[in-house]
């Protein structure tokens, strides 16, 4: 077993008298590919949000290589090393590409607040972003606004966006909703060249793609941990077949 | 062109670029007696300027703005009723300084708020110190303002000139192009391109690490800062202070040049204030009791068919045109 990076401890969140979370214990570990499965509501995605902190939890913690985080920002969690993708797209929609993927890049060097020089002569933060470009195939749309690319590649735009953040801990917010099939293979790829030491914790309805990309499985049920193991494991548990898998597998 | 070369070359000096300049050259020679007119015009160009900072640039939509146009303004009006201190480009820094740091305590506190509740807010501090320019007459000259200011002269070699405004009109569009050139440097800046980043998306901004709100502050601080200094012109340029730099009336105008010219465009409150202050000036000597109803139907033109001010339109044209 390799060294746990990102771990909660009785984790939970109301809203009101509805329980969106309730005390997940929960553990990623360093280099782990890692998928989330639950119906719809289950609340996978409040579980991003809790972990990077777009939402405060209504007790339990959040630790991150052995530091509480639960306390900081959103932004300060991203310094350490959590970056995500959102389920629906959050790009700066009237930028281009490049822009988009600059002011990750930018940000993660330290330098989004410099005021003297012209961002054009960060030729450090241009390269960078222009080589996430072309790893994501977005080359020939790389000077295009967000607004003017169909869904699908947008989506490739988001995954573009938090690697530029170089994350060790990689939330993955539906990744493939919305991408041709013929282009998921892009995403695929793209995933599969990480550095083998970040942890990837991906949230997805594709059964193909769950099975193939992950190594180990949480299965979130209302709110609570329902099952985890291995793919073969969370595969033959008749439990979790009758709550979600359904026939799903069958075919 | 690759659109990395393109984001490279963004911030290169285009040619056209002198063209304002030059016209404000031009006009001191070929206009002589509307130097008064061309001032008003030059200061209000630099306040529309720094709104568009906050507004076009970085998002934040505030009904406030001139808050900080007044604080300058009174700051040099009451240095050089009460301290005697009458030297214009040390008022000039002093005027910065105050409206900045009222900038930067209000922003402090309204930054947490956005959207209608920042704009109410906005509203609420311009008008808090409206009615305390109003109420602190001992200081301030209440209602009345202070008259009959003078100031020395500039750089100790150009006095101010009464009569035809030479002096005050090249000092104004000296002071104007410093300014712009400091906006300038910050909208191309990794800076600015962090700050359109919390106008198009303030989630994704938080998620790429950004301290968002801290951005927004310090820009609205520099915002204030311009604003005052623009405030300070008004003052020195005509020796004299009211009310009227203050108020709803001021506030709505500056965002009325914006949407006009183009917000966002760095060029826009160029043409938007030219645009505005001429439309004013012919129409309401046409027309002395009715000339604000030929602005409002201006204005519905422009929310109707130019939604991105004359600069849009203008872009959208030269694109329609590249395009056949």
């Amino acid at each position: 077993m390799s060294a746990v990076l990102l771990e909660t401890q009785g984790l939970s969140k109301s809203f009101g008298a509805l329980e969106v979370a309730r005390s997940i214990d929960f553990r990623l570990e360093a280099g782990a590919r890692h998928a989330l499965i639950g119906p719809n509501g289950a609340g996978k995605t409040t579980f991003i949000n809790l972990l990077t902190g777009l939402l405060v939890p209504s007790r339990g913690s959040v630790v991150l290589e052995g530091e509480d985080v639960t306390a900081l920002a959103q932004a300060k969690r991203v310094k350490r090393g959590i970056a995500r993708t959102f389920q629906i797209n959050q790009l700066f929609r009237g930028l281009s590409v490049l822009e988009n993927v600059c002011i990750a890049v930018a940000e993660r060097l330290g330098v989004g607040g410099t005021m003297l020089r012209p961002a054009g002569r960060r030729a450090d933060v241009i390269e960078e972003a222009s080589r996430l470009i072309e790893m994501l195939k977005l080359g020939a749309d790389a000077g295009r606004r967000i607004v003017e690319l169909p869904y699908g590649r947008q989506r490739l735009v988001e995954i573009a966006i938090a690697l530029g953040l170089h994350p060790r801990v990689l939330l993955l917010d539906e990744p493939a909703a919305g991408i041709p099939s013929a282009e998921s293979h892009i995403l695929l790829d793209a995933i599969a060249t990480l550095p083998k030491d970040i942890a990837v914790l991906i949230i997805e309805h594709d059964m193909d793609l769950v099975f193939r990309f992950a190594e180990r499985i949480t299965v979130l049920v209302s709110g609570a941990i329902f099952a985890q193991g291995s793919p073969a494991e969370i595969a033959a548990n008749a439990e979790v077949r009758a709550v979600y898998l359904g026939t799903a597998l069958d075919g | 062109m690759t659109a990395a070369t393109q984001l490279a070359q963004r911030h290169f000096f285009r040619w056209w670029e002198l063209l304002p300049w030059a016209a404000g050259i031009a006009v001191f020679f070929a206009f002589p007696t509307y130097l008064s007119f061309g001032t008003q015009v030059l200061i209000t160009i630099l306040f529309a300027l720094s709104l568009d900072l906050v507004l076009g640039y970085a998002g934040i939509v505030t009904l406030g703005h001139a808050a900080f146009f007044g604080v300058g303004a009174y700051t040099v009006g009451m240095m050089a009723m009460h301290w005697g201190w009458n030297e214009p480009l040390s008022g000039l820094v002093a005027a910065a300084l105050v409206a900045g740091a009222i900038g930067l305590a209000s922003g402090w506190v309204l930054l947490r708020t956005h959207g209608l509740t920042l704009l109410m807010l906005t509203l609420c501090t311009m008008t808090l110190l409206e009615q305390a320019a109003n109420m602190g007459a001992a200081w301030t000259g209440g209602f009345d303002g202070m008259p009959g200011l003078s100031f020395s002269k500039i750089l100790g070699l150009f006095g101010f000139d009464a009569l035809y405004f030479r002096s005050q009109y090249l000092y104004v569009l000296v002071v104007l192009f410093l300014c712009f050139a400091i906006v300038r440097m910050l909208v191309y800046s990794s800076f600015g391109q962090s700050l359109t980043g919390i106008r198009e998306n303030l989630l994704r901004m938080h998620a790429v690490g950004a301290p968002v709100r801290a951005r927004q502050v310090l820009v609205y601080t520099i915002s204030a800062a311009l604003a005052g200094v623009a405030g300070a012109l008004f003052t020195q340029a005509n020796g004299y202070v009211n009310l009227a730099v203050l108020g709803l009336e001021r506030a709505a105008g500056v965002l009325i040049v914006l949407i006009l010219g183009g917000y966002g465009r760095l060029y826009g409150a160029f043409v938007g204030a030219i645009l505005y202050m001429v439309l004013e000036h012919t129409l309401s000597k046409a027309y002395p009791t009715a000339w604000q109803l030929g602005l409002g139907l201006t204005l519905m033109a422009v929310a109707l068919y130019a939604r991105n001010g004359m600069l849009g339109l203008g872009e959208a044209l030269r694109r329609r045109w590249s395009a056949k």
